[in-house]
């Protein structure tokens, strides 16, 4: 057993963090506590009955529509992820390998700029270019290519996909850049002394590389996306209505804020437990040193 | 070969992340109230309109207080729990540090739905308060990212010389650390307080009577004729973190040359 007595530096270290550890104590882990305790609870109009039920999860696990709007905001999520993802990499790959060292503090700077515009703004603007009468249905009638606007690209899951990934790719190609510019660039000369060829060396080096930086990307995505709230309010349209709407719902317009609650729990653990699966299968990647 | 198709493809990629943004302005100097092409003609109205607004002000100026508030606070407990985990080691170390990182990667909403519930529970009102608390959590890791590589930076014998001189640890943060750092410290003020300026969710389940301004923008998206007024606002909106975004950029830069490091890794 370790001695519990602490040298001076430990003792400091802990005073030093535990006043903004006690401040996510307090407004982060407590207020999910009781999110948790209100889940367990139900709600008669104004009244509050604090008798422990499992109702509410067995209503939000049941219901058709709650499940619907469930395993949708996964299944957007998912696809969400994927598609940053696979554009995010060759783009970090661009920046960490293709793009003279004296531009990269630049690129970074530009791939950063379109994420701090205004968010809501960001998303109200693709209402507008895939809208009824909007950018894209504008110009391919002016070109004459298409008689009568296209409906099928605003409101509905598809727009929520496009919307979605466009606003989350800077997120995603940072944590893979931070990571490729790690990937010891000596294994590739040498790889290339013994003869492999750019392919091979790409499979066989750089992509385990940078794998971390591919499972931060892929967490960093899916983990929020699946509880957006402005995307699919705006351009969902009804089919493309997903989970915090309904969460909100509950909250305001419905007033019952423990069924919100078993769903905002639900999908949080529904997330957690995708991204854990898919930490767990990525792990060999996760305790690899070879990125030194 | 290969080079070439990644270079256009990284040339695609950014005018893609680039073109919902550039419409924006386009918008806002069009003289018709439709959102829609083709354009009709050049016009200052919709930023004429944003001055008579009188809503738009007290959205302005809370969202202004709960972002110099929250990024203030953020940076200090960022300053805290950075000086600590980079400069010594204790146990629960890796723990605490993940459950402060944790709002990182949250969805917004869960956040948002547990301080709500915490206020409903507790019987407050929602305030600016309610809003500032949220903020500040959610800023705090970006916070600290930025922080970490400022004092990663930083040479700790400069301070071990000072305290050996007699220095207390207190006098020691203000006249040594403070000022080498004070590049990272800026610019993670800066960050947090864009971040808190263009928070909506946490805002929106948080805010009373009392919205901030993309609460407001939300209230206006529903109304079509005040949608070019919204763009306008939009425009000067993308100017302002623009702006601030190059200043934090220009004193990274700065804090980068000053400590004497390559740069090879941007903000990040």
């Amino acid at each position: 057993m370790r001695q519990m007595q602490l040298d001076p530096d430990a003792r400091r270290g802990l005073s030093l963090i535990s006043i903004p550890f006690a401040f996510s104590i307090l407004l982060l882990a407590a207020p999910l506590m009781i999110l948790l305790a209100m889940s367990v609870w139900t709600q008669d109009f104004l009244t509050l009955d604090r008798t422990p039920t499992l109702d509410n999860f067995v209503e939000a696990w049941t219901d058709p529509i709650y499940r619907t709007l469930m395993l949708r905001s996964l299944k957007i999520s998912i696809i969400v992820t994927l598609v940053t993802v696979c554009l995010a990499y060759p783009a970090a790959y661009y920046m960490s390998f293709v793009a003279p060292n004296n531009r990269k503090a630049l690129l970074i700077f530009l791939i950063t700029i379109p994420f701090w515009t205004s968010y809501l703004m960001r998303i109200f603007l693709w209402k507008v270019i895939l809208g009824f009468n909007g950018v894209i249905n504008g110009s391919l009638m002016g070109l004459g290519l298409i008689d009568q606007p296209l409906d099928f690209i605003l409101y509905n899951q598809l727009a929520v996909v496009v919307t979605l990934s466009h606003a989350w790719l800077p997120f995603a190609v940072l944590p893979i850049f931070v990571v490729m510019e790690k990937v010891n660039r000596a294994y590739l000369e040498a790889a290339q002394d013994l003869g492999d060829t750019p392919f091979w060396r790409f499979i066989r080096i750089t992509l385990p590389l940078s794998m971390p930086g591919v499972v931060a990307a892929t967490l960093i995505v899916f983990v929020p996306t699946i509880g957006d709230y402005v995307t699919p309010k705006l351009v969902g349209g009804p089919s493309g209505l997903m989970i915090a709407n309904m969460i909100e719902v509950q909250f305001k317009n419905a007033n019952n804020a423990p069924l919100g609650a078993a769903l905002a729990l639900s999908a949080l653990l529904l997330v957690t437990s995708v991204a854990g699966i898919f930490v767990w299968l990525n792990r060999r990647y996760l305790t690899s040193e070879g990125a030194a | 070969m290969s080079k070439r198709i990644l270079t256009t493809f990284m040339i695609v990629f950014t005018l893609f992340l680039y073109a919902p943004t550039l419409l924006l302005p386009i918008f806002a100097f069009n003289d018709s109230s439709i959102i829609a092409f083709p354009l009709s003609g050049f016009t200052f109205e919709w930023f004429y309109s944003l001055t008579e607004a009188d809503e738009l002000r007290g959205a302005a100026l809370n969202s202004l207080i709960i972002a110099a508030a929250s990024s203030v606070l953020a940076t200090c407990l960022a300053l805290l729990a950075t000086s600590a985990t980079v400069r010594y080691k204790f146990p629960g170390k890796g723990l605490m540090i993940g459950v402060i990182m944790v709002p990182m990667f949250l969805p917004e909403i869960i956040i948002g739905v547990s301080l709500l519930t915490v206020v409903l529970l507790a019987g407050l009102k929602l305030s600016i308060y309610t809003i500032i608390m949220g903020h500040t959590l959610i800023c705090t890791p970006f916070a600290i990212a930025i922080l970490r590589s400022s004092f990663q930076q930083l040479d700790p014998s400069l301070e071990e010389a000072s305290l050996d001189l007699g220095e207390t640890r207190f006098d020691t943060f203000r006249r040594i650390t403070l000022p080498l750092i004070m590049p990272g410290v800026t610019s993670s003020l800066l960050i947090a307080f864009t971040i808190s300026l263009d928070e909506f969710v946490i805002a929106f389940f948080l805010s009373g009577t009392e919205p901030t301004l993309p609460v407001y923008i939300w209230s206006q998206l529903r109304f079509p004729q005040r949608i070019p007024s919204v763009m306008a606002l939009g425009t000067l909106l993308l100017l302002l973190s623009i702006g601030l975004l190059t200043l934090s950029e220009v004193l990274r830069r700065r804090s980068v040359r000053r400590l004497g490091q390559h740069d090879t890794s941007g903000a990040w």
